[in-house]
């Protein structure tokens, strides 16, 4: 009985380690990335960190093009998904017949599987010479491209979240608008999707950090070039994230040089910039746990 | 007829459009690779190391590299993920650290992939000197998946009804015994769905390896686990745009072996999830 005791003991601790783990992961991560990273921020002057251009071999070490860069990728990928994903999801959830809903879902979770890279070449072969005949430009690869690829990388994740919050939506809402003598339609846009707006706020949000994380796909199609998108026509022109920089350049750099604590230093910047999209989701997740009852 | 239901048939059709904007590209992406990349596909083409350059030739090499990852993911990944999530259904209690827990896990998975690969550089590669390595990049992966393993299980541990646990304890178990003879191997088809869907997302990653493992041409298998190795993924962003000349059949015959690699593991998963829910008799 008593090493029977200790057995459980033994194993009731080793569970709790394992479920604290991952705090020490995170912490891990970004430990590390401070220890690699930190020293840019000596290495290099401030504006030369926050200027215009990005020529390493020339000690510009400037991120702005890169920061602005992604954020260009990142909103066109919004714009995009964020209308389809909703329509989507309100359809699945609210119109699609039976059938139609069986066909959907296995179909979204396979584009959920489909590895970024495979999306990356099929953006690179297929749709960036499409791209190009199209806007009769010199190049198909270009921040469209890619907000274009990213949206559909974001698609499962908005649409999967935005159909949880309309799922949480109480039935008597739908029946009270009916009731009233709306349509069917009416009630999903007067009633349904406003009471579900925290979700797809949430939606989004995790959209977002999919999307401005997303490396392979990115940086097969938007063409790299570090440039400050800010003309009117940036959007139809090739583009460099800061995970492409990452993923482009860390293969190349001297361990230990200023080059290499620069691109550590974006993945700080990376890594904050999720944290905080997370954090918010996880706010908007944690308040309706809290709540409960809207089931 | 009514005007409002005329803007009710309207919008029912934009639904319906945009539905069809998600689904066509997908058979779009799945049904060129297929049709383009069939042709590639034969013994050779699998079972060959790659010559000229990865010009010709097969690419056994990637393939084994990304199968031992994933099982050096699936060794790494699996106890910490399942442990975890048997933390978090059976024993936690709703306090400040398990909050924090879960904050962490949402941001495990909220992580960039190249982040992931920077991390593993800072640390497996270059801090614990295990150099770029098999063991380097599965340590990276796992870390990787831990977050999709912990919430799939954790959900299919919740699922167990409670009177499973309190008859157990009633007889005068222990919560252990509780866990271990009864909700594990009840909850286990959900958890080992959930263990397939994160090692397909870490089959399929490049970004993480890049820098911990990934070898652009080694035309050899790896000996030990410490040796660097292709990987499918890496080899396919290598061959589409770091070789100029490459033939578009080896380019598409990859993608396809990828694509198919994962969607199966993908289909496995989705089996076993409907035919034990089907099966379950709570």
């Amino acid at each position: 009985m008593r090493s029977k005791h200790w057995i459980e003991f033994a194993i009731e601790s080793l569970i709790r380690v394992l479920g604290l783990s991952s705090i020490g992961f995170v912490l891990l991560i970004f430990l590390f990335l401070l220890k690699e990273g930190l020293p840019a921020f000596f290495e290099v002057a401030p504006e030369n960190l926050f200027g215009v251009r990005w020529y390493p071999t020339f000690g510009l070490f400037g991120t702005l093009p890169l920061i602005l860069g992604s954020l260009l990728v990142t909103a066109t990928a919004i714009a995009i998904a964020l209308p389809l994903g909703v329509a989507t999801a309100v359809f699945v959830r609210e119109v699609a017949p039976g059938w139609a809903r069986e066909v959907l879902k296995p179909m979204i979770e396979v584009l959920a599987g489909i590895p970024s890279v495979v999306l990356g070449f099929f953006g690179m072969t297929v749709l960036a010479p499409l791209v190009r005949v199209t806007l009769n430009a010199p190049t198909g690869l270009t921040a469209f491209t890619g907000g274009l690829i990213l949206a559909y990388m974001a698609l499962p994740t908005i649409i999967s979240v935005a159909e949880d919050a309309l799922d949480a939506v109480p039935k008597s809402y739908r029946d009270a608008g009916l009731a009233m003598g709306a349509t069917q339609w009416q009630t999903i846009w007067r009633v349904v999707v406003p009471a579900a707006r925290s979700g797809i706020l949430t939606a989004v949000m995790l959209g977002m950090g999919r999307a401005i994380g997303e490396t392979m796909a990115v940086m097969m199609v938007t063409g790299n070039a570090a440039r400050m998108p800010t003309t009117l026509d940036s959007l139809f022109r090739p583009v460099r994230t800061m995970t492409a920089t990452i993923a482009a350049e860390m293969g190349e750099v001297a361990r230990g040089s200023t080059h290499y604590h620069v691109l550590f230093g974006i993945g700080i910047l990376l890594f904050v910039i999720t944290f905080l999209l997370n954090l918010v989701a996880a706010g908007a997740i944690f308040k309706k746990r809290r709540r409960g009852g809207l089931r | 007829m009514n005007r409002r239901y005329v803007v009710q048939r309207v919008g029912f059709a934009l639904l319906t459009l945009a539905a069809l904007l998600v689904v066509v590209p997908i058979l779009l992406v799945v049904g060129t690779i297929i049709v383009r990349g069939a042709s590639a596909i034969d013994w050779e083409f699998l079972t060959a190391m790659p010559r000229d350059g990865m010009k010709a030739g097969g690419i056994l090499p990637a393939i084994v590299g990304t199968v031992l990852l994933t099982l050096g993911t699936a060794l790494a990944a699996i106890p910490v993920g399942v442990g975890g999530a048997i933390y978090l259904a059976e024993y936690a209690r709703d306090t400040w650290l398990t909050r924090l827990v879960r904050l962490a896990i949402i941001n495990l998975a909220g992580i960039p992939s190249v982040v992931y690969g920077l991390f593993g550089l800072g640390l497996f590669v270059l801090f614990l000197q295990f150099g770029t390595s098999i063991l380097a990049g599965s340590l990276t992966l796992a870390i990787m998946t831990l977050p999709i393993i912990i919430s799939t299980a954790e959900e299919a541990l919740r699922a167990v009804p409670t009177e499973f646990r309190t008859v157990i304890l009633s007889l005068g178990g222990t919560r252990w015994q509780a866990v271990r003879y009864v909700v594990l191997p009840q909850a286990m088809p959900g958890i080992i769905t959930g263990i397939i869907l994160g090692l397909l997302r870490a089959a399929g990653e490049t970004a993480p390896i890049l820098f911990t493992v990934a070898a652009f041409y080694l035309p050899r298998l790896p000996r030990s686990p410490l040796d660097p190795t292709m990987a499918l993924p890496y080899h396919l962003y290598v061959i589409s745009t770091q070789v100029p000349g490459m033939p578009e059949e080896i380019k598409y015959g990859t993608a396809l072996v990828l694509l198919a690699l994962v969607l199966s593991m993908n289909v496995v998963a989705t089996l076993i999830r409907s035919y034990y829910r089907r099966r379950r008799e709570w």
